[in-house]
């Protein structure tokens, strides 16, 4: 055991030294220059969540008629930002740091990686504030939150799979930041983030098989099934559904997890097998 | 790529064998995927393949100074890229042991928003070193560089030559036992330069230590390195010994310029620059080595053609090229009367009292001024595509400095 342990910590040595000082870098160069500095890693998320309160909740209307539906609502919001954030920064990553890759021979998947870390950091100051928030919304903390780190981790995975699929495709093909954006805005109106659930399965009350099946559908894209976990477990297990209380047949609702799996190792391979030829193509 | 157990001669810490490499540069630009599903259809593969290096074999021993030299183009770049294992090679294997750390570009990730001891740190970072052990370095690192005050500035209040300072000194103090140098030399001020030319000569003797460099500069291979391989189009020409291959480069070099000219003239009908009706034909051929030590002669011959008939005088002059001005010039030498057709005539320079450096002959065909007896008249002179160029290369102590050997001026002191 201590072997192993020997022999991995030789082997990714250079890894973690290198993913340490990056992630250090980016996140003090982020704020660089400005007078609040740090702060606005915080000030930011509070600033954003005020207007989205204010158009959402006061303005629309929009609501599952609960208590907990506005911090339900930021919850969501901060997580789909990381997921846009993590898999957009992932992307570009290699390329932007494609000086770095034509003089010096690292790990390529470390850009990738400390892109992703970035966001993760700013999605852990963003869920800090929701938590805070929570206490004077009405959130109902139980013994769920154990599933947590699971919600997370797989949410991470995603996330960091799309990056790497991500990130080798843009080395040949730049047209992708493009498609991406565009695809991502349409993720976003397609996943329960900004709407109740509750909304879709009422959309056609004369037949409500239909908005049923929608809404099953919603819930077995892996981003949805993951931001819909955290609300549930985290902030309100009554109001937010989730795939597992929805679906009744086991290996349809195992699907979003597959999915995250699935994503995650072909991206591992496809940036594993192609990673040596990006010096020369960038 | 990495350290590998198959090096059995302990020795050895770099093996190269049979590397080839091959680009594929784009013809069209494809990096959209428009333009790559056009040319799926169409069949257009949209690229076309250059073979850099081919079939490169050499290896390095526990403390050797290896110099590799090449014309612009020649691969030694990529050949360096491969042993950084940036590149991967196409065929063949690199092999090496210890630590090597490599430095294609000095400060690489050097971030103008950093301050020079965050920089330090992350540029360690990428090369390998943990916070420790950049700390253990890190005084050593700033001391050399000469920049112990500015270590809190920001990067980008640095000037270019504090950053090169500092990046340099990261370079030659990092603790790697292979140092793999691209062109890096020749920066900073004069006294930085000297510190270095000082580091280089205790590295050389360092047994330990090995050092890979890429250089223009056949003063630095001589003065460094104890071994050199040249690369010409990708290939080895001369692999190991420092004197030969860095002839031969010099020699690449003085014919490359007169093959170069020739693809540049234009304009064939006319007559080329210097040249007319009267000399139609003036050009300087060397037809001994172009490469030579001081105790060797300059052979050459001048080939002239001049078409009236009259008395006529030729001139030739040697420039130094490396310090300027002209050292030597013939004077009109008398050449009887002219007529058609080519001639020509042989000379011999001896080169007994010159010090290293390159030199040029140029000559002039001239004629008697009617008014002034004691001028003449220049009537056709060679261009720069028919003088013809040489070098003297010797490794004696002092032979680059003056022109003039110092014997070759009798003084007498009072």
């Amino acid at each position: 055991m201590k072997q192993l342990w020997e022999k991995l910590s030789a082997r990714y040595r250079y890894s973690w030294i290198l993913l340490k000082e990056l992630v250090k870098t980016d996140f003090k160069l982020r704020y660089e220059g400005s007078w609040l500095g740090v702060a606005w890693s915080v000030i930011k998320p509070l600033m954003l969540f005020a207007v989205m309160y204010v158009v959402f909740v006061r303005f629309l209307r929009v609501s599952d008629g609960s208590p907990t539906w506005p911090i339900v609502l930021l919850c969501g919001i901060s997580l789909w930002n990381f997921f846009n954030e993590a898999t957009t920064m992932g992307m570009q990553s290699v390329v932007s740091r494609g000086d770095l890759l034509r003089k010096i021979n690292f790990p390529k998947y470390i850009t990738v990686v400390a892109a992703t870390i970035g966001s993760l950091i700013s999605l852990a100051i963003n869920m800090a504030v929701v938590i805070i928030f929570g206490f004077f919304s009405h959130a109902h903390y139980t013994w769920r939150i154990i599933f947590l780190p699971l919600n997370f981790a797989e949410l991470y995975l995603m996330a960091l799979g799309m990056a790497l699929i991500l990130a080798t495709l843009f080395v040949w093909f730049r047209d992708l930041q493009h498609l991406w954006e565009v695809f991502m805005q349409v993720a976003f109106y397609a996943t329960p983030i900004i709407y109740p659930l509750t909304m879709v399965t009422q959309m056609n009350p004369s037949n409500p098989k239909v908005g049923m099946t929608v809404q099953k559908l919603m819930l077995l894209s892996p981003p949805a099934q993951a931001i819909m976990d955290i609300r549930h477990n985290l902030l309100s297990p009554e109001n937010v559904p989730t795939v597992w209380g929805s679906i009744h047949t086991w290996y349809i609702k195992i699907i979003p997890v597959i999915l995250t799996a699935v994503i995650f190792l072909f991206g591992v391979y496809v940036f594993r097998k192609n990673s040596a030829k990006f010096a020369e193509v960038l | 790529m990495s350290n590998n157990p198959e090096i059995q001669n302990k020795d050895i810490v770099l093996s190269v064998k049979n590397v080839s490499k091959s680009f594929r540069l784009p013809t069209e630009q494809a990096s959209g995927i428009k333009q790559a599903l056009i040319n799926w259809t169409r069949g257009i593969k949209g690229y076309r393949e250059q073979n850099v290096l081919k079939d490169i074999s050499f290896e390095v021993e526990r403390g050797d100074f290896l110099g590799i030299v090449g014309r612009n183009g020649s691969g030694k770049s990529t050949l360096l890229k491969l042993i950084s294992g940036i590149y991967t090679p196409d065929s063949g294997s690199i092999a090496y042991q210890g630590k090597l750390v490599p430095f294609i570009e000095l400060g690489v990730g050097f971030n103008p928003e950093l301050t020079g001891r965050e920089n330090v740190f992350l540029n360690g970072a990428m090369l390998g070193f943990s916070r420790t052990e950049i700390e253990a370095m890190y005084d050593d690192i700033v001391s050399f560089a000469e920049l112990e005050d500015f270590m809190d500035q920001k990067l980008k209040n640095y000037s270019s030559g504090m950053q090169v300072r500092l990046a340099f000194s990261l370079a030659i103090k990092a603790k790697g036992d292979i140092l793999v140098l691209d062109e890096v030399l020749a920066v900073g001020d004069e006294a930085f330069q000297t510190k270095c030319n000082n580091f280089f000569t205790e590295i050389k003797k360092d047994p330990s230590k090995t050092v890979i460099l890429v250089t223009h500069s056949m003063d630095s291979v001589k003065k460094y390195c104890n071994k050199a391989i040249l690369i010409r189009d990708g290939r080895i020409v001369v692999n190991g010994d420092k004197n030969d291959a860095a002839n031969l480069y010099t020699e690449d070099n003085l014919k490359s310029l007169q093959t170069d000219k020739h693809e540049t003239n234009e304009n064939p009908d006319k007559y080329p620059l210097g040249l007319n009706e009267t000399v139609p034909y003036l050009k300087c051929v060397p037809t001994s080595e172009v490469v030579l030590s001081s105790q060797q002669n300059f052979e050459f011959d001048i080939e002239y053609e001049y078409t009236k008939n009259e008395d006529f005088d030729l001139a030739f002059s040697m420039l130094d090229m490396t310090r300027g001005g002209i050292p030597y010039d013939t004077g009109a030498i008398p050449m009887g009367r002219g007529g058609s057709g080519r001639h020509k005539r042989h000379f011999s320079l001896p080169l007994n009292i010159f010090n290293n450096g390159t030199y040029q002959i140029t000559a002039s065909l001239r004629k008697p001024d009617p008014k002034n007896p004691n001028e003449t008249i220049r009537i056709g002179y060679t261009n720069e595509e028919n003088v013809c160029s040489f070098s003297i290369s010797e490794d004696a102590h002092g032979s680059d400095y003056a022109l003039l050997k110092y014997d070759a001026v009798k003084l007498t002191q009072q």
